[in-house]
């Protein structure tokens, strides 16, 4: 039992209500401080995880309404553990970028971002269901009046339509939760929504199986994948491109993190009896996406299409239910969130240097005059491409391999994806990069304060693609826990 | 010679409900001498007075689990009475705070109009203490006629006097469906109390499939389903809404709710208690309708007071799936629900009140542009409101739904549960785009092509009314505001007086 992950949880928080009480210009420095502060405390915890112990680390478990069952309980494993650090790694450089530009009424936007850093947090060290809802519903808050108080274009439009689209979701998964929490409650017993309580009880197959298509309606929104990514290209267009590069990196993982925390482990029969759909769900995305990326001249589209279809091999990971799959699925989480943040805020720099504009049509030939921004770019297009030796395609090689165990043929469709994302990110780099300049291009290389953001995101992909047995050795146990159960009935179905 | 027993009066019980009776006789009385300093502080203050002495004595007679008859069990004091008496208290003293400035208790006379605001606070009263047929009925009526007034206070507004009336007739129709309804169940059970009609249904001379009761049952649930705006009985709701002065539509929606509700409680989960079969299924379906139907409607709104009537009207469905269980916990869910809706929908309607006397739009839309920046004190309020009648989490009205879902699924109604979840996700539309409209800058609202009627703002704006300022309204909206978040984040105490309230009918499952 202790504190720690309540401070790491409310320091955003806190950090953005001191800045509400600031004077204008210094609630961007408390948030600031707030972020540092918590990657500070991520980095201390990383060195301090115990790695090959599955159990739950800087476990918190209180009360909280106990007429419900709810309980605020919070701890780390190997599942969340890169997560977290992901959500504060992704936080500072987008604090930072923010922090050096005017807003208008900066308060307000500073005590969003700050919110939203705790909200998500918050989703990932839950350990109790209600909880984990209660946060990813919360996350929403700050992104839409983000989105809709700072974004572009049809912002408010964009904004709406994302909250409902992603509401929607969550709210049937509410609605699926409770009822999950009740059904399991043994005759006599008091109710709980704490993970570990449920994946004690049970649930008849009939119920699980509605209720993990309700539990992936909110997740497959989230992250998005194929049919329900309606809310997609709006939002990414009109967002601020600090939001969109977290809620890209960091939104879309929780999500898929919920599978491996919640759905797999607590349902693993209804999970087993979707499990076809999903990886079909899956397939899709990664073609769909990846063939939808290729033909954007949206800068900005074109990451968020390549997200579908990378969000696409984490789901085909996890739902394979092999120990290879899943340990991908959790790397890939981290080196998606990892490249998504430095290439939006690359794209912010080029955007910048074009006058605002974001189409492929109207850029080109900025490499020349910006070679250190050239640099960074190609490093991160080549990991987002997995190539080979970056942390990507120890990922992704993973994924394939896993899902090639059992199901083979969506395996093979799969890798299709590998090859296409060379064709959009090469694309994307060349139109932006080379080719002729643009007509309003100003060729200048990446400034200072970008550069201190991005560098060191930079600095980590490449060091993860050196030795990306520091992740999987610190998350192989609880990855292989979280799919025990499901593979277990699997294996029971195959051999009845 | 046989001796007339005057019936026992637990003077103790009753004594908040004697408290409301001379206090409004006194504010009447007093109301009378047409001095500045009684009509405007003095009438006001007494009615205050009056408000908080019933707080007073209800929390000094607040006994978990105990019921009290009074006067020959015509009346029952309980916790769910008590509880709910709680709400319509604190509802009428909102009501008070609202209207210090309005135009519609000048216009009606100070001390009339204050006394009708007591006189209905008694007819609920004595309607969620009801144990028997007639004084259910009697406290329909004396919560109802002095609201069809009060609707119609702003005597020089057409809309207002049309609320009035039209509130006046469909009311009525409601009663009298509700009187035929309880005559019905007289007719079959040959009981007027609640206790003895539990006790007749089911037994072997009343099968509880007996069409006579079912005829009313049917009725009776028809009545108390205009009182609540259940839809498909539900149409007069925003006309009403829109046309009475503000105050008064602040305390419909929140007592008026809540008072139907008691009744809803009392006689289906008490008198009717054991024909829950019957009527639950009747109920629910009703219940995922009116949830349908009112956010639907909301959608279309431009007047923020009709879009809060459609909301009610969606509430009113959410509430219904606490009573259609008929548990405990269901018991539970509602009286939790009810206190919520009374805290958001106040902070709304408050910030609606502060506007409409300042902005030349009433109560469009359009008076909440831009909010955010101009008077953030007032942005905020309806902001947490209105996430909260959504159901974000971190506000009371997440709690309150994520219990009655509870409810609905241990009551084996879980498709109630999704109705529920299905209707805040349509009532998301509406919900946000008056959040919008107050933080997202000036924008062109984008409108459903529906054939709508144009209705004209609410004139309730008046040069003086905007001179001066109204630190009381403000107070109210943040106020509400304030606990909306903070028991979204510890809701134990209303989570102790739901409990207690559970206490109150052992009946239930």
């Amino acid at each position: 039992m202790t504190i720690h992950l309540s401070i790491v949880l409310f320091l955003p928080l806190a950090a953005g209500l001191i800045g509400a009480f600031l004077p204008r210009g210094m609630a961007r420095w408390a948030v600031l401080a707030g972020t540092v502060a918590v990657l500070a405390y991520a980095i201390a915890m990383l060195a301090d995880f115990e790695s090959g112990s599955g159990g739950l680390q800087y476990v918190t478990d209180d009360e909280w309404i106990s007429e419900l069952g709810i309980r605020y309980q919070l701890g780390i494993d190997g599942l969340n553990l890169f997560m977290v650090v992901l959500t504060a790694v992704a936080w500072v450089p987008c604090t930072l970028v923010a922090a050096f530009r005017e807003h208008d009424r900066p308060k307000l936007f500073f005590f969003n971002l700050a919110l939203g850093e705790t909200a998500v947090l918050g989703a990932f060290m839950a350990q109790d269901l209600a909880l984990f809802i209660v946060f990813f519903d919360l996350m929403l808050v700050p992104f839409y009046f983000m989105i809709g108080g700072w974004g572009t274009g049809e912002r408010v439009r964009a904004t709406t339509k994302f909250v409902i689209y992603t509401l929607a979701g969550s709210l049937l998964m509410l609605a699926a939760a409770v009822a999950l929490g009740v059904l399991s409650t043994p005759d006599g017993g008091e109710i709980s929504f704490s993970l570990a309580e449920l994946e004690r009880r049970s649930v008849s197959e009939g119920n699980q199986q509605w209720m993990v298509l309700l539990f992936a309606l909110a997740f497959f929104v989230k992250a998005p994948l194929f049919p329900l990514h309606g809310w997609v290209p709006e939002t990414y267009r009109a967002s601020p491109i600090v939001t969109i590069a977290l809620l890209s990196a960091v939104l879309s993982k929780v999500g898929v993190y919920g599978f491996l925390r919640i759905v797999l482990p607590v349902m693993p029969e209804g999970s087993q009896h979707w499990q076809e759909l999903f990886i079909i769900v899956a397939v899709f995305s990664i073609l769909y996406g990846s063939v939808l990326a290729f033909s954007q001249d949206n800068v900005r589209l074109v990451v968020a299409y390549s997200s579908i279809a990378q969000l696409g091999f984490i789901v085909l990971g996890i739902f394979a239910f092999d120990d290879k799959g899943a340990q991908g699925a959790v790397f890939q989480m981290l080196n998606h969130g990892l490249v998504v943040v430095p290439l939006f805020l690359i794209i912010g720099v080029i955007a910048e240097r074009a006058g605002g504009r974001e189409s492929l049509l109207e850029l080109g030939g900025m490499a020349f005059r910006a070679p250190v921004l050239a640099t960074l770019f190609l490093i991160v297009t080549f990991a987002t491409l997995a190539m080979p030796g970056s942390a990507n395609f120890v990922g992704e090689i993973l994924i394939l391999f896993g899902s090639y165990e059992d199901k083979l043929v969506y395996g093979l469709v799969a890798s299709i994806g590998v090859v296409l994302a060379a064709v959009y990110m090469i694309r994307l780099f060349q139109r932006t990069m080379h080719n002729r300049a643009g007509p309003a291009v100003a060729s200048r290389d990446v400034d200072a304060l970008s550069l201190a953001a991005i560098a060191p995101l930079v600095a980590v992909i490449v060091a993860l693609g050196l030795y990306p047995n520091f992740v999987v050795e610190r998350t192989e146990t609880s990855t292989t826990a979280a799919i025990e159960a499901p593979r277990g009935v699997q294996q029971q179905v195959a051999s009845r | 010679m046989t001796e007339i027993q005057a019936p026992h009066i637990d003077y103790e019980a009753l004594s908040p409900l004697m408290a409301l009776v001379g206090g409004s006789i006194l504010v009447l009385m007093v109301g009378l001498l047409r001095a500045r300093f009684v009509r405007h502080t003095l009438v006001p203050a007494l009615t205050a007075a009056t408000l908080l002495t019933a707080i007073g004595l209800t929390i000094w007679i607040w006994e978990p689990g105990e019921q009290t008859p009074i006067i020959e069990g015509s009346l029952t004091v309980d916790t769910l009475a008590l509880a709910l008496s709680m709400l319509f208290y604190v509802a009428g003293l909102v009501c008070v705070a609202l209207s210090l400035r309005a135009l519609a208790a000048r216009e009606a006379g100070h001390g009339e109009y204050y006394a009708l605001l007591l006189g209905s606070i008694t007819g609920m009263v004595v309607l969620a203490q009801a144990s028997d047929l007639i004084t259910l009925f009697v406290g329909i009526e004396l919560l109802s006629i002095p609201l069809y007034v009060l609707c119609a206070t702003e005597l020089r507004r057409a809309t207002s006097l049309e609320a009035g009336l039209k509130y006046l007739v469909i009311g009525s129709v409601g009663s009298a469906t509700l009187l035929y309804g309880l005559a019905l169940v007289y007719g079959a059970s040959g009981a007027m109390q609640f206790e003895a009609i539990a006790a007749a249904i089911g037994s072997d001379e009343l099968p509880v499939t007996d069409p006579l009761l079912l005829t009313g049952i049917g009725l009776a649930a028809t009545g108390l389903a205009f009182k609540a705006s259940v839809a498909p009985f539900h149409q007069w709701t925003p006309d009403v809404y829109q046309g009475a002065p503000t105050p008064i539509t602040t305390f419909m929606a929140v007592a008026t709710k809540a008072a139907a509700f008691a009744i809803f409680l009392r006689l289906f989960g008490h008198a009717l208690g054991d024909a829950q079969p019957d009527w639950g299924p009747a109920l629910a379906v009703l219940a995922a309708v009116t949830i349908v139907i009112g956010n639907v409607g909301a959608i279309a709104q431009r007047s923020l007071k009709r879009l809060l009537a459609w909301s009610s009207v969606a509430q009113a469905g959410y509430l219904l799936a606490g009573v259609v269980v008929g548990t405990t916990l269901g018991l539970q869910a509602t009286a939790f629900y009810l206190a919520v809706y009374l805290l958001m929908n106040v902070a709304a309607f408050a910030v609606i009140v502060a506007r409409e006397r300042r902005s030349e739009h009433g109560d469009d839309l359009a008076s909440l542009d831009n909010l955010g920046r101009s008077e953030p004190w007032l942005a905020w309020p309806m902001t947490i409101a209105m996430l909260s009648l959504a159901g974000f989490p971190a506000t009371a009205g997440f709690i309150g739904k994520f219990y009655l879902i509870d409810a609905s699924v241990a009551g084996d109604y879980t498709w109630l549960g999704i109705a529920i979840v299905v209707g805040s996700v349509i009532s998301l539309a509406y919900y946000l785009r008056v959040v919008a409209v107050m933080w997202m800058g000036s924008y062109e609202i984008e409108w459903p092509t529906l054939p709508r009627r144009r209705v004209r703002p609410v004139a309730g704006w008046s040069p003086e009314a905007s001179a001066r300022a109204q630190p009381e309204v403000a107070l109210v909206a943040v106020l509400f505001a304030a606990a909306t978040i903070l028991f979204g984040i510890w809701p134990d105490p209303i989570f102790d007086a739901a409990r207690d309230v559970g206490t109150a009918l052992s009946g239930l499952g």
